[in-house]
């Protein structure tokens, strides 16, 4: 019953700075951080205090709203700090780490011999559920809610994605025992979708117990959302789980091994980076080693990729969810109009999407692109753009105008519960009008989430 | 040249930043500032790149785009006015360039200049009551407004036209972007409607000659000024120029229709010169081929229509002849495609085209009060397209739901 899906809309970014297939192992930093913010919505109730010790797997915060979601320490050690910013929210955990790790005991179980509900509520219990997000809305899965399907994407197409195929390799046993586990969750299927391109990594072409869907497309074909659109959509009241590969293998090693073990290999890339590679780390850490060989000292640094991730500090955290650190050029400078603005009379080095720039004819140019926006923000003027990289059966720009105007009733019928940020995040790319897409869905989003759900 | 500007820039900026001593006229500097420079803004989260293409690239690849209908435009004004001056509409169109040329851009540019210096004025101040730097949507209107104007017209009343069309056509929706209606063809349905004896006629077209002919200049008995629309509307009078079809394309080859060698609005004249602009807005992905495409459909379709109904002589006007003649190709080209104004959705293009081509030809031929049909037809279809758009979303919307009832 797999599927094959082709998908013509779309555009990959070719950037430079990808990373070599080399994996380093980074030596343990001093400090870990667990930042609420990396789960939207979330208002954290604390468990532990600042000067507590922990091990890896120890329960520091639950959710406000759903207790039975915690989060855990990805390290042992020390609590070093609450961080709180206004009205005392807390912004995050710093936990210093002990030289040797210590972890929380839990017990080795097959998967194969529990139930649904046990499944469940270790994974509930041992802080690992926040991987599994839940559509729609796109913030951490509600248990209580019977997802139809969980979706598994098997690999990344985003810009200087790190290769899910070099990354899992070797680590099939994990990766089977964490869909397993997801296999329990859900009444529905598992879907798990592998990129037309290539050949997948046999740790994912060979996993049992799900289905199997073949993607061919440019960016956005590895999202999850993209994959859930054509595949099995959400409707209104319907809930689809999905989880990073990745994250799979650590649920996965969580039931082989009884602990929570959340090393993992990310990419370190970008065009400001000297030595792009893999790194194995383990979650929240801090990548202040990370970013210290760089070409520049004007750069940003982005946990997650150039179009989705969050912009930290260079001596920032690494998110809960994110397998990739992604540094380019600042582009906080005035750019001259004629030779490197708006008004460059050709444009081969100005990549676009459009036809405006010669760029266009050099499709497999590799660039390095900054973070200056190219232009002022204006209202929506050009149309039809949005539509050319984004593969959905919905209308990008009307559902865009119907979040950005709180209109509840557009946004239910134009297909929000389909939808996440990430999805616009190519559109918000593209936009000739450098409209903050990705912001306004989540306002969208988070104003159903009120009034709907 | 770079450095230098970059020094008047950062020297200037504090001045009007928030707190200096001009601040309040932060929107104009911005406005010229970022004419010269793309700003430093960043990104803040999201996507942290962005594609290279913003609004002032795509309004100026426009303005490349009616390059090639200005200077012909500047050409036929000349030899237009010369015509008038001479009394002989049979008059060599290629030659005595040089004086055609000069004359022309004595027509022409005064309207660029009043047409802009008008808008730009009003969007400045719009701008800073606002608190915002320029939008660029009127420097394509700017262009346009001229283009579309007969030669003879007034200057004062392309200024009162298009300080009306800025006004009411744009700023009160909210500026560049949230217009319902193209603001150039505003500007022209303003002055077609309030002082309609210098917007039609077969007075208007050549410069000079509604002053030659109230003066009584002897050497005009029995001229006519008319454009070929002019003389095909005659034929639902009970005066026609011409007493058939036929006789009305021998006077106006179809050569010198497709190369614009005919009076008519300044600028909308030749179809090759659209045909160019046509093809850079289509190479550069700005204009819209369903549009475009749709509308010369639509157009085509009803002359082939009227053609089979026949009966009279306009009706008989062979139906490709509609599309050389007239503003049926600018509008095509630049007005219909306004993306602001047109529909948005893709299918939604197509219907809104093939109906605008079509309303225009049925103006032309079954309203003879007014000649020229595709300002009413494009303005029309303008108040239409979110109707249309309405409907191809509600489309998109019941797919889906039904998407719920199969599964």
């Amino acid at each position: 019953m797999s599927k094959t899906v082709k998908l013509r809309k779309g555009l990959s970014i070719n950037l430079i700075g990808g990373a070599e297939e080399v994996i380093s192992k980074s030596s343990v930093s001093k400090t870990f951080s667990v930042k609420p913010s990396d789960f939207h919505g979330l208002i954290p109730k604390m468990v532990v205090k600042e000067g507590d010790s922990v091990k890896a797997g120890t329960i520091i915060f639950y959710s406000k709203y759903n207790e039975s979601i915690k989060f855990a320490s990805p390290v042992s050690g020390k609590v070093k700090a609450i961080v709180r910013g206004e009205k005392r929210r807390i912004l995050e955990v710093l936990i210093t780490a002990d030289s040797e790790l210590s972890y929380e005991e839990g017990s080795v179980t097959k998967v194969a011999d529990l139930d649904g509900e046990t499944v469940k509520s270790m994974i509930l219990s041992s802080g690992l559920w926040p991987m599994i997000k839940q559509r729609p809305i796109d913030v951490v899965a509600d248990p209580s809610k019977q997802p139809k399907a969980i979706f598994v994407s098997g690999f990344d197409s985003a810009p200087l994605a790190a290769d899910l195929n070099y990354v899992l390799k070797g680590r099939g046993d994990e990766f089977q025992e964490g869909l397993n586990a997801l296999a329990k969750l859900t009444s529905g299927k598992v879907h798990l979708s592998l990129d037309g391109k290539g050949a997948a990594d046999a740790s994912l072409s060979s996993a049992k117990g799900v289905q199997i869907n073949t993607i061919i497309g440019k960016h956005p074909a590895g999202n999850v959302g993209t994959q859930i659109h054509h595949i099995d959509p959400v409707n209104k009241g319907e809930f689809v789980w999905t989880v990073n590969a990745q994250d799979v293998a650590l649920i996965g090693r969580y039931f082989l091994s009884g602990k929570y073990d959340v090393r993992k290999v990310i990419a370190v890339v970008g065009s400001e980076v000297n030595k792009p590679q893999y790194f194995e780390v383990v979650s929240g850490m801090n990548v202040a080693e990370l970013t210290s060989d760089l070409k520049s000292d004007n750069v940003r640094v982005i946990s997650g990729n150039v179009l989705t991730g969050e912009k930290i500090e260079k001596d920032g955290y690494l998110g809960f969810y994110d397998n990739q650190i992604t540094i380019i050029p600042e582009g906080d400078h005035l750019k001259f109009a004629f030779t490197e603005g708006w008004m460059v009379p050709l444009g081969f080095k100005k990549f676009s999407n459009s036809r405006l720039f010669a760029s266009k004819m050099t499709p497999n140019k590799k660039f390095a692109l900054d973070t200056n926006t190219n232009g002022e923000e204006r209202a929506f003027v050009v149309t039809g753009e949005l539509e050319k990289v984004f593969p959905f059966d919905i209308l990008p720009m009307q559902l865009a105008k119907a979040a950005i105007t709180d209109d509840i009733d557009g946004m239910e019928n134009l297909g929000i519960y389909e939808v996440a940020p990430e999805d616009f995040a190519l559109c918000e790319f593209v936009c000739t009008s450098k409209i903050d897409i990705q912001d306004k869905i989540r306002k969208g989003l988070d104003l159903i989430a009120q009034e709907c759900m | 040249m770079k450095k230098f500007l970059e020094k008047i820039v950062h020297k200037q900026e504090p001045k009007f930043a928030k707190g200096g001593k001009l601040e309040k006229w932060n929107p104009v500097f911005e406005s010229f500032m970022t004419l010269a420079f793309t700003p430093n803004i960043t990104t803040k989260k999201g996507s942290h790149i962005r594609d290279a293409a913003d609004l002032k690239r795509t309004m100026m690849t426009v303005i490349i785009a009616l390059i090639p209908c200005l200077l012909f435009g500047i050409y036929n004004s000349g030899h237009w006015q010369m015509v008038a001056e001479t009394g002989n509409r049979d008059l060599v169109f290629w030659a005595d360039q040089g004086t055609k040329i000069v004359n022309g851009l004595w027509i022409v540019l005064p309207l660029i200049v009043v047409s802009y210096g008008v808008g730009l004025t009003i969007e400045f101040i719009f701008g800073i009551l606002k608190g915002h730097s320029l939008h660029e949507g009127f420097l394509v209107s700017g262009m346009l407004i001229p283009l579309i104007m007969p030669a003879d017209v007034p200057l004062w009343m392309v200024g009162v036209a298009t300080a009306f069309a800025v006004i009411i056509g744009k700023e009160i929706f909210g500026g560049t972007g949230m217009n319902i209606v193209n603001v150039a063809l505003t500007a022209r349905a303003f002055l077609f409607f309030a002082y309609p004896t210098s917007m039609s006629g077969d007075k208007v077209w050549m410069n000079g000659l509604s002053d030659r002919l109230a003066g009584g200049a002897d050497n005009l008995d029995g001229f006519s000024g008319a454009t070929a629309l002019g003389d095909a509307a005659s034929f639902m009078s009970y005066k026609p120029v011409f007493d058939s079809a036929e006789a009305l394309i021998n006077n106006y080859s179809m050569s010198d229709s497709f190369f614009g060698m005919i009076p008519g609005s300044v600028g909308e004249t030749s179809v090759i010169a659209c045909l160019i602009g046509a093809a850079i807005l289509l190479i550069t992905g700005i204009g819209s081929l369903r549009i475009m495409a749709s509308f010369a459909l639509g157009g085509l379709a009803t002359g082939f229509l009227l053609n089979a109904v026949g009966g009279n002589d306009y009706f008989d006007l062979p139906a490709y002849y509609h599309l050389l003649i007239g503003g049926f190709a600018f509008g095509a080209v630049f007005m219909a495609t306004d993306p602001v104004t047109a529909a948005q959705t893709s299918a939604g293009k197509l219907y809104y085209g093939f109906f605008g081509g079509m309303i225009a030809i049925l103006i032309r031929v079954l309203n003879p009060a007014y000649p020229e049909g595709v300002m009413l037809a494009i303005l029309f279809m303008n108040v239409m397209a979110p109707i249309i758009d309405h409907y191809v979303v509600q489309a998109n919307i019941k797919r889906r739901l039904k998407r719920l009832k199969t599964a």
